[in-house]
């Protein structure tokens, strides 16, 4: 013992923190390694082409693509009322048969109809009738094909369109659209879409969120309190459903409630209504079946975690002098509050994207955003105005998760 | 810690697997043939597929899927083409062919083309066929027959809910066909907006009372329920569900909008001559009437229709009778005004 030197003295102090200091290094490593495959699928499949769509709402190369040396010219001309120099005519005339031969104009042709109905077809059949012209000048030639070319406003929605990057997707996805004067306007009160499904998103995705409450609270207080064997059970009913697909569930609430459907021969059976309710293809149609789909979220959160809350406080309370209802709501509720926030939080984002369910149950007026998204992306191949509106809905869900993380805390959420 | 990875791994195994099982089969000599499915698809298989195959041996992977050229566009960018060949609607084989997402389909395959109906042969795609959209109603729930598009609007004549498909496409122009606007004149008269408010009105007079519907499977559906007591279908569905499902539905012709339907090879289709082959086959003359055997849909060559079975000339969209009063689908008015009638016809959904 008495060989000891100080250095060996030092070296036993430090050496177990520095031990397990390279542990943890080891661990993280180990971590990372083991979900390197998932982050790379994830990057792959997930954050790549999410970003590739948000870049796709502000891009619009399909008309510089198609007419670059009339794009350019475009930039110097100053707007109506004049019209751009017979040069100009020239160049796009040149460039519109190029683009042609490339293969090119039919995609700057649909682009520019997103800015005025019609465009498409002026631009295709003005290259149409451009062989066969007569020598005039172009700044003659192309009013001749169509009176349009002799109108500035044409021009300048040609010169919006041919831009690299373009605010415009991200206007018309709320409505607005840039003025001859540059300003910013609303679009006509008849073309007005988006702003509206946005809110009618919002409205039904809150109704789902507080009818789950409503609905799943209890259940799940129920559930944490019976006997572990009964509860059991009683979770199977709750997780089966959870287990089954969506689409499955949607079409059995449609047959559920159709017209003719079991509801309505009950109702009618039991002589309480004598016409077939409405219960489907409108809001409570919905309503009934993204509930459905949605409960077994609202009720797990609240279960696992009233799951860990001990009755003694309650129980302390009411022997304080507490009235039962009152511990309940002053001493059990708000030690819930981490599953009730979960729960709801859970539930208004899933729905915030919801497609089949309202499009299935739903009627004239339960259009949700994704269904817009859908209908761009798939029939209009209007990818850029897609990509907007899903900007908007990532921002929005984004505004969401911190609203919640503010009057909840996100790092108290937990699902088990 | 242990455990968690233990079945992350486990997950890995299981997703892995279902990854595996997912990825399309694909064999050395199959082609990939992508059509609308339902009954249409049945019919095609009977009768050029299978045909086909027995003679060539070239098996046919069959895939599904809704219409439109979103999926077309994304595998021609990205540079990887499973699709063979394409069952197309008229506004697809047009843009598809305009957007270089079609091969150039060579005229010489066809044989005779002044054979085929007037705009039947399009640069990238050949009709298949003729199809309708009518309106239908159940014989055993109405106690008068209605006869033309305006008894469709009449809501005091003829009672009950009314069937749309849920866009403006086809519900406009019968709006105005029931205001009485020749269906010569559709289109002129849409293409103006005294005209667009006059079909939006005309249509608002019934908004109370339509259910809209999306598939076209879901049609024929709601006419057997009794969800309505008319409404809009694909002329075939409605066929298929009088000699399959045993209803008592009746068609009415008047008005009808009718349209082709498109075969298209896509650009970078890995079996391209196949597919031509294919195309070829299922267009001769030899065979192209088979299908209308199948589903009462219209060959497009005027030879064929004398080739097709006696008893299923009267259910053709193209059938003498029926073909009094149509209209068809101006696919370049759609790819015009589509967007902007669109927007507002969902603004007047909503209101």
């Amino acid at each position: 013992m008495n060989g000891i030197s100080p250095q060996q003295v030092q070296i036993r102090t430090t050496d177990p923190r520095a031990g397990y200091r390279a542990a943890r290094r080891r661990e993280a490593l180990r971590a990372f390694i083991l979900a390197v495959p998932l982050l790379v699928f994830l990057l792959a499949t997930f954050i790549y082409p999410i970003g590739k769509l948000f870049l796709m709402s502000v891009q619009s190369g399909e008309v510089v693509n198609a007419i670059p040396g009339t794009a350019t010219l475009l930039a110097d001309w100053p707007g109506p009322p004049d019209l751009p120099s017979p040069q100009v005519f020239d160049r796009l005339a040149a460039d519109l048969q190029k683009a042609q031969q490339d293969g090119t104009l039919a995609a700057a042709a649909r682009r520019l109809n997103n800015y005025e109905p019609g465009f498409r077809t002026l631009m295709l059949k003005t290259v149409r009738q451009l062989p066969s012209t007569s020598g005039l000048p172009y700044s003659e030639e192309l009013p001749r094909i169509d009176k349009r070319w002799g109108d500035a406003e044409t021009w300048r929605l040609l010169k919006r369109a041919a831009t690299r990057y373009t605010p415009d997707f991200l206007l018309t996805a709320m409505d607005r659209e840039v003025a001859p004067d540059q300003s910013i306007v609303p679009v006509e009160k008849t073309q007005a879409v988006y702003v509206d499904a946005f809110l009618r998103t919002f409205s039904i995705s809150g109704a789902v969120t507080l009818i789950c409450l409503i609905l799943g609270y209890p259940v799940a207080f129920l559930l944490a309190t019976l006997p572990a064997r009964k509860s059991n059970l009683l979770l199977i009913f709750v997780i089966v459903p959870f287990w089954t697909s969506l689409l499955v569930r949607t079409t059995a609430w449609y047959v559920l409630l159709q017209p003719n459907g079991v509801v309505n021969s009950l109702l009618i059976a039991s002589g309480l209504t004598t016409e077939p309710a409405a219960l489907m293809f409108n809001r409570l149609g919905v309503l009934i079946g993204m509930t459905h789909v949605l409960l077994p979220f609202m009720i797990l959160a609240n279960y696992a975690v009233m799951r860990g809350i001990p009755p003694v406080y309650q129980r302390a309370a009411v022997s304080l002098g507490a009235h039962p209802a009152v511990a309940f709501l002053r001493v059990y509720v708000p030690q819930t509050m981490p599953g009730i926030g979960t729960g709801m939080f859970l539930v208004f984002v899933l729905s915030l994207g919801y497609y089949i369910t309202p499009a299935l149950l739903g009627g004239a007026g339960d259009e949700m955003i994704s269904q817009l998204v859908a209908l761009q992306m798939e029939r209009q191949l209007n990818w850029g105005l897609a990509g907007a509106l899903s900007v908007y809905l990532v921002i929005f869900t984004l505004a969401v998760y911190a609203v919640f993380n503010r009057l909840v805390g996100i790092d108290r959420l937990r699902l088990g | 810690m242990r455990r968690l990875v233990n079945s992350g791994c486990r997950f890995l195994l299981v997703a892995t697997s279902f990854l595996a099982l997912s990825l399309p089969a694909s064999a050395a000599d199959s082609l990939t043939v992508v059509t609308f499915g339902g009954a249409f698809e049945n019919a095609v298989n009977k009768a050029y597929f299978e045909p086909f195959t027995a003679k060539t041996g070239t098996s046919i992977v069959r895939e599904q899927y809704d219409g439109g050229l979103a999926k077309l566009r994304g595998m021609v960018e990205s540079g990887n083409t499973t699709w063979d060949l394409v069952d197309l609607e008229s506004n697809d084989a047009i843009v598809g062919c305009d957007e270089g997402l079609l091969q150039k389909l060579d005229p010489k395959l066809l044989g005779d083309v002044s054979d085929f109906i007037p705009g039947a042969v399009l640069p990238c795609a050949v009709a298949s066929m003729v199809w309708s959209t009518v309106y239908a109603y159940d014989t055993s729930r109405l106690k008068t027959a209605p006869t033309t598009m305006a008894d469709f609007f009449d809501l005091a004549k003829f009672p009950g809910k009314r069937g749309l498909r849920k866009s403006p496409k086809g519900a406009l122009e019968w709006a105005l066909i029931a205001d009485g606007v020749p269906t010569a004149d559709v289109y002129r008269v849409l293409g103006t907006p005294e005209g667009l408010d006059r079909a939006f009105k005309k249509l608002s007079a019934i908004k109370s009372e339509i259910v809209w519907w999306e598939a076209g499977s879901q049609a024929p559906q709601l006419l057997a329920d009794g969800a309505v007591a008319m409404t809009m279908a694909y002329n075939g569905r409605i066929r298929v569900a009088q000699l399959e499902d045993k209803r008592p539905f009746s068609i009415v012709w008047d008005g009808q909008v009718y349209d082709y339907e498109w075969w298209g090879i896509p650009k970078g289709a890995k079996k391209a001559d196949a597919a031509r082959t294919l195309v070829e086959y299922a267009s001769s003359p030899d065979n192209i009437w088979k299908l209308s055997n199948y589903i009462p849909y219209a060959p497009p060559r005027k030879s064929a229709v004398s080739k097709v079975d006696k008893a299923v000339l009267p259910h053709l969209p193209t059938a003498p009778d029926n073909f009094k009063n149509a209209l068809q689908i101006n696919s370049e008015f759609w790819s015009d005004n589509f967007d902007g009638i669109n927007n507002r016809f969902m603004s007047w959904l909503a209101q």
